[in-house]
């Protein structure tokens, strides 16, 4: 469940915005999209590790992509690493979306915001290898941070909106869904929790998954660090890291 | 001979090393690392008499060299602790450390009462040093007399010995332990973590849901070294070291300060694997320091090396 995994690949594609590419034998044990890895960047420097998704599994070769944002001390350090170098990788982690609750020939509607994409990329790979349709909506803040849009390009549908206007149509994802009138069997969505919260009360009525994100310190579910509650409990909780990070929307309170 | 093995009250452990209360919550996670057997003991998470959601979100915040969390004492209450987590952890060869903590005298005694009579429950940790409560824990952990108080009444009720958890965030630690021995304490368990604080420098805000937290990790281990190094000198009872706690070699410096064991928190979250690869470690230190037995290596840092002997 731990290797020093090495990297392949390791390039700016948006505004402080990279692609990693990872090699080691951990990714045999990747299967389901949304699952992360927990990254220890260097020995020296931050002490915690990372939760990074998982945005693309290749088992043929061995390799995992993960795509993350170079905000704080840990993922700046990490966008100055270069290829060969290792990385401490733990994983893969948490419970991922559940590709099986659709069958062919049904809608998916894939809903990312900012560095939430990433996860519905390998969602989108699995699904439309079944022979489910998909519908991807990516919102972003501004132009320059907007990716992967031609990659999701080719397995469905998709639409980019930005916050400010400057790419694709102005406005959030739920104006994007209501301007097209999209529809769907199940909505997957990974982004900020006010986006999340909005397309929980959006279809309060349909199958919405939603992957969650959540200061971690283990990962693995020790430290109660990353908890939220269950709705109807005064003690009830869930951990987002073993728990989720997906989640069935109404299972938790967002 | 087991160059390990160490006895304490209550406790036989076949090495010093466990994983520290509330870093390792009631072992399931790590179990899926490793048996859990190996461990010379484990201090579960404290328990109080009801179950406790804990504080909001976020919960902790790194800091460098260290982190902070203020997570709340979230747990399941003692009578699950009792009736699902303990038996569950039975099928270990292991002994349990039980954290117990409360917010009125009265909870303590409760939860010290219940709790000590399971069978795996081999001491109790008396958490009087939670910084995260405001009613309770830390308020216990600054006042001698109240620490004394409260130390009395749980050893009355108490089927195994107890251990007093000491908070580092008061001004005369020696004092502390001074009262609790006296009071009847078996053992000293520190240090817990200390009070501090993140503020996000684009909002203003305060980093933590709680605003508050308490700092552990490597941060943290040369307030645990002097202070443990000051109360072994002032107290007869054996200390059960902790903070900031990362290998064998870190293990050895605690000994040496005055600890006859040693607990590990902060680490596992960086390496799940960390209490197997120190108790794998230590035997090589050992040689290399040419000592026999990890025992001989308590208080050598003040005692000059008068009670140690050296192999070969
Ligand atoms: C996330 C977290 C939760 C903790 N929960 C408890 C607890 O429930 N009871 C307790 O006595 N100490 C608790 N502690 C304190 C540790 O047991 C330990 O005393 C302290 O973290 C110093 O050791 P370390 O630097 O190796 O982590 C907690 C520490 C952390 C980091």
């Amino acid at each position: 469940m731990k290797e020093n995994m090495k990297i392949i690949a390791n390039r700016q594609i948006a505004k402080d915005i990279y692609e990693l590419t990872l090699a080691g034998s951990l990714v045999q044990r990747m299967r389901t999209p949304g699952q992360f890895v927990h990254m220890k960047v260097a020995n020296s420097g931050p002490l915690l590790r990372r939760p990074l998704s998982l945005c693309d599994i290749n088992q043929e070769a061995n390799e995992c992509t993960i795509i993350y944002r170079a905000e704080g001390a840990g993922t700046t350090l990490l966008s100055q690493k270069l290829p060969g170098d290792t990385v401490d990788v733990l994983g893969p982690l948490g419970n991922g979306f559940s590709v099986s609750a659709l069958s062919s020939g049904q809608r998916a509607l894939l809903v990312g915001g900012g560095i939430g994409v990433p996860p519905l990329y390998e969602l989108a790979k699995q699904l439309v290898k079944k022979g489910v349709f998909v519908t991807i909506v990516l919102g972003f803040q501004t132009k320059d941070v907007v990716f992967y849009e031609e990659r999701f390009a080719s397995f469905g549908e998709t639409y980019v909106a930005t916050v400010d206007g400057s790419y694709g149509m102005k406005g959030f994802v739920t104006d994007v869904i209501h301007h097209h009138r999209l529809s769907f069997h199940v909505l997957y969505a990974c982004g900020p929790k006010p986006m999340l919260r909005a397309l929980a009360n959006e279809f309060p009525h349909q199958d919405v998954y939603l992957s969650l994100e959540e200061r971690m310190g283990c990962g693995i579910g020790a430290c109660f660090a990353c908890v939220c509650r269950v709705p109807h409990s005064e003690t009830a909780y869930k951990k987002v890291c073993s728990d989720g990070p997906v989640f069935r929307a109404g299972e938790v309170v967002l | 001979m087991n160059r390990l093995a160490v006895e304490l009250p209550g406790l036989s452990l076949k090495n010093p090393i466990m994983p520290a209360s509330g870093c390792f919550g009631f072992g399931r996670e790590y179990a899926k690392f490793y048996d859990l057997s190996v461990l010379g003991a484990i201090m579960i998470k404290a328990t109080t008499l009801e179950a406790r959601f804990g504080n909001p979100t976020p919960r902790v915040a790194e800091t460098p060299s260290g982190m902070l969390n203020a997570i709340g004492l979230q747990n399941p209450g003692v009578d699950r602790v009792i009736n699902e987590e303990l038996p569950w952890l039975a099928q270990y060869d292991v002994p349990i450390i039980a954290n117990v903590a409360g917010s009125t005298v009265e909870e303590y005694v409760e939860v010290a009462r219940r709790i000590s009579k399971a069978p795996n429950v081999h001491a109790l940790e008396l958490n009087i040093s939670c910084p995260n409560v405001k009613k309770g824990g830390i308020a216990f952990g600054t006042v001698p007399e109240v620490a004394a108080e409260l130390t009395r009444a749980v050893k009355e009720v108490s089927d195994v010995p107890v251990y007093v958890k000491l908070s580092p965030n008061v001004t005369n630690i020696v004092a502390m332990a001074r009262a609790v021995e006296q009071a009847g304490a078996d053992g000293l368990t520190m240090i817990n973590t200390l009070l501090g604080m993140r503020i996000d420098v684009k909002t203003a805000k305060p980093i933590l849901a709680n605003r508050t937290g308490g700092l552990s990790g490597p941060a943290i281990k040369p307030i645990a070294i002097r202070m443990i190094y000051e109360v072994s000198q002032a107290v007869s009872i054996p200390i059960i070291g902790m903070g900031g706690i990362e290998s064998a070699e870190d293990v050895i410096e605690f000994f040496y300060a005055g600890a006859s064991a040693v607990a590990i928190g902060t680490a596992n979250f960086i390496d799940p694997y960390v209490c197997p690869n120190i108790i794998r470690d230590l035997p090589n230190v050992l040689d290399e320091l040419r000592i026999d037995h990890i025992s001989q290596c308590t208080g050598r840092g003040w005692n000059n090396g008068q009670t140690v002997y050296c192999g070969t």
